[in-house]
């Protein structure tokens, strides 16, 4: 469409425009909406999470032989894995969208906390990875009749995915800015975020053999502190991975 | 506006900026021009707070990089060859969003005058990726304005539009900097720059190497003086 | 090129001879182990490549900080060296070990909380070499370095406990403090062994230190040659 160039309204801008910097939790809670708004447009962020999720439990399907007696041991580890997987997809992805159109220095530019862009792009992180966890483990439920809608398992699981995206979104941000961007990304992860998937694979397998918090007290005692401890560091040093 | 005191950039060993010294009036459209891998981008990313000197001094609207970049940012309006913009979101959401970053109060007023001024009122719902290249750089401008900040840096404008979509961006600028606003823009497309600036200014060898303002212009051409200072 | 200053050629012939007493305590001098036998011997040399692995890697992640307070690219150099270094060493603990296992446990490998946090601190800086070959720009590179080798310093430790209070028995011998009474494999000193083990500790030490030395020289060089590259290219 052409406009005519005779039409072109000369501006009246508002002066003395009151623009308080915004505090660290409303520019948060701005980045939290900006992605959730894109991605429920689109869906292909969560889409291609589940999808690959999916594929990931049909691939271990056949490579364990997941018959009931095998499953009882592993339906834990499978899920993590498959969590695990499909968790540095979302979190490259996530992280794409902010490194291919500028809009990371878009991010920077804005006079806010370089926290708000790390709590902001955790938070949606992890909104995607919940989101996608919610749908697999009904699936999983159905596919295996093992019920894994239980509370307790959710709790577990959830702070999992809380430790595992502070330090993905932490990681991301640094391997986007790398030569091999997303194949970086698991190669890095996966070692740093081992005693996640340790402690939520052994809090959840514990659960799902049927002991009581109690008994799992350790591996989620491990799983708080790691949560604590690395959302800490990586809130500290965000600074230092974004500046130039 | 801006004041840089012997500004030196350095990436490992390689000295991008050698102790340039630049200075800025306020409601001055200056045309930072000169040859590829000259440091212009370079330097305006340190205006722009996204960089940090090496040595030098750099203030900003009446503070000093990079100890205040908050009260920098909040009054510097950046458009780059990249848009900053989401595809995945319609034009108003994208302002809406930069408008939160930014604090903006009024913002629902703020956004129909922004999309007014880069006349883009009529796609305001419309998905930004759905949008042509000139269109998006137009809303990349309104999205460097909503804030109404005092200086604006421009990177390479221009990049990757046509001829109806430069002279429409023309027209963007030209409003952007009437206001009374501080411009820097670089480029190397000196038919443009020489449009809208008021002053040139030729960024070679990691320092400004010459100046010369508009009515100092009128006798010589520009790309006379360009290739000229370039030599010397 | 430089000419290796005097103190660290002494370095060198010392490093040379310390490693070859050790080596003949450890080999000749300590007595044999009454169960395992010979095998046993290769725990001198575990040991002391072990400690300096680890202690490598602690200075990598004191460095890093260092590096992110200070911007001095001495601590990145530093840092580089100390991974490098520990890395080669930790994987020598791990190959010893491997090689002990297989007549003592019946295997070269076995997923014990010690094996398994070992094998995934090597990996941790593994990533970390191919981080920082991702990224062109040295100041970068260095900060990136930094963050990544304070979360593996953090991590490592973590995951070791992970691994070990969710599996409460190991067969890993603790010879030195608490024994493990399910180790297999375990033993007590002899006076004539423990002088092995502690003149092990102490070369090792002294050898890591005259590595370190020398990959800090290394790297120093490299920025001296990239300088004059750059100045001849000018």
């Amino acid at each position: 469409m052409r406009f005519a160039r005779s039409t072109y309204p000369t501006p009246q801008l508002i002066d003395n425009m009151k623009t308080p910097a915004p505090s660290l939790w409303k520019a948060t809670f701005a980045i939290v909406r900006k992605d959730l708004a894109a991605e429920f447009r689109s869906f292909e962020l969560v889409s291609a999470m589940l999808v690959f999720s999916l594929l990931v439990i049909i691939i271990f399907n056949f490579a364990l032989e997941l018959n009931i007696e095998v499953r009882k041991t592993v339906n834990a580890g499978v899920l993590w894995a498959t969590f695990a997987f499909a968790g540095t997809l979302g979190l490259n992805r996530s992280m794409s969208v902010e490194k291919d159109r500028g809009c990371m220095d878009g991010l920077l530019l804005a006079p806010v906390d370089r926290s708000a862009i790390f709590f902001g792009k955790a938070l949606s992180n992890l909104a995607f990875m919940l989101v996608v966890e919610a749908i697999v483990l009904p699936v999983y439920s159905l596919l295996y009749n093992v019920n894994l809608l239980r509370l307790d398992l959710v709790g577990v699981i959830l702070l999992g995915s809380i430790g595992y995206t502070s330090v993905g979104t932490l990681l991301s941000t640094m391997s986007a800015q790398t030569r091999t961007r997303e194949i970086l990304l698991p190669i890095l992860l996966f070692p740093v975020a081992m005693p996640v998937l340790l402690a939520s694979v052994k809090a959840c397998s514990g659960l799902l053999a049927g002991d009581a918090i109690e008994d799992i007290l350790t591996p989620l005692n491990l799983l708080i502190v790691y949560d604590v401890v690395f959302i800490a560091v990586a809130f500290m040093v965000f600074d230092y991975v974004v500046e130039e | 506006m801006i004041e840089v005191r012997n500004l030196v950039k350095r990436f490992g060993l390689k000295t991008i900026l050698r102790g340039l010294d630049f200075s800025v009036a306020p409601g001055e459209f200056v045309a930072l021009l000169g040859p590829n891998g000259a440091g212009k981008t370079t330097f305006l990313r340190i205006l722009s707070s996204l960089s940090r000197q090496s040595l030098g001094e750099v203030k900003v609207a009446g503070h000093s990089l990079p100890n205040q970049a908050a009260q920098v940012r909040a009054k510097l309006g950046v458009v780059s060859h990249l848009p900053l913009l989401y595809p995945d979101l319609t034009a108003e959401e994208n302002l809406r969003f930069y408008g939160r970053m930014y604090g903006i109060e009024a913002i629902e007023a703020r956004i129909t005058e922004v999309l007014k001024m880069v006349d883009l009122e009529n796609r305001r719902k419309d998905l930004v990726r759905t949008f042509s290249r000139g269109m998006q750089q137009r809303l990349a401008i309104g999205r460097a304005v909503i804030h109404n900040p005092e200086v604006m840096l421009f990177d390479e404008p221009y990049t990757g539009l046509d001829q109806d979509a430069s002279e429409m961006l023309d027209d963007v600028l030209r409003s952007v900097a009437a206001k009374g606003r501080t411009v820097v823009m670089t480029s190397h497309d000196l038919v443009r720059a020489e449009e809208l600036a008021t002053r040139f200014d030729i960024l070679s060898r990691g320092v400004i190497a010459a100046s010369i303002s508009k009515s100092d212009l009128a006798k010589t051409n520009l790309l006379a003086f360009y290739k000229q200072s370039l030599e010397s | 090129m430089q000419p290796r200053p005097i103190a660290l050629k002494i370095l060198d012939v010392v490093s040379i001879i310390l490693l070859a007493v050790s080596a003949y305590l450890a080999l000749v001098f300590a007595p044999t182990e009454l169960v395992m036998g010979d095998v046993q011997r290769v725990f001198y040399f575990h040991i002391g490549t072990a400690w300096v692995g680890l202690l490598g890697f602690v200075l990598a992640a004191i460095a890093g900080i260092a590096y992110l307070a200070t911007k001095n690219m001495m601590w990145d150099r530093f840092e580089v060296a100390a991974v490098e270094v520990s890395t080669v060493f930790f994987f020598i603990t791990i190959a010893l070990g491997s090689i002990w296992a297989r007549p003592i446990w019946g295997t070269w490998w076995t997923w014990d909380p010690r094996l398994t946090t070992a094998a995934i601190t090597e990996l941790i800086y593994v990533a970390y070499f191919m981080l920082r070959q991702g990224i062109e720009e040295p100041e970068k590179r260095a900060r990136f370095g930094a963050v990544y080798t304070l979360l593996g310093g953090l991590s490592a430790p973590i995951t070791f406990m992970s691994i070990r209070l969710a599996q409460s028995r190991t067969i890993h011998p603790v010879v030195i403090g608490v024994q493990n009474a399910e180790a297999k494999g375990d033993f007590g000193m002899t006076p004539d062994m423990r002088v092995a083990f502690f003149f092990a500790l102490f070369a090792f030490t002294v050898v890591f230190i005259d590595f370190m030395w020398h990959r800090l020289r290394l790297a120093n060089m490299q920025e001296k040659a990239e300088q004059l590259k750059l100045k001849a290219s000018m």
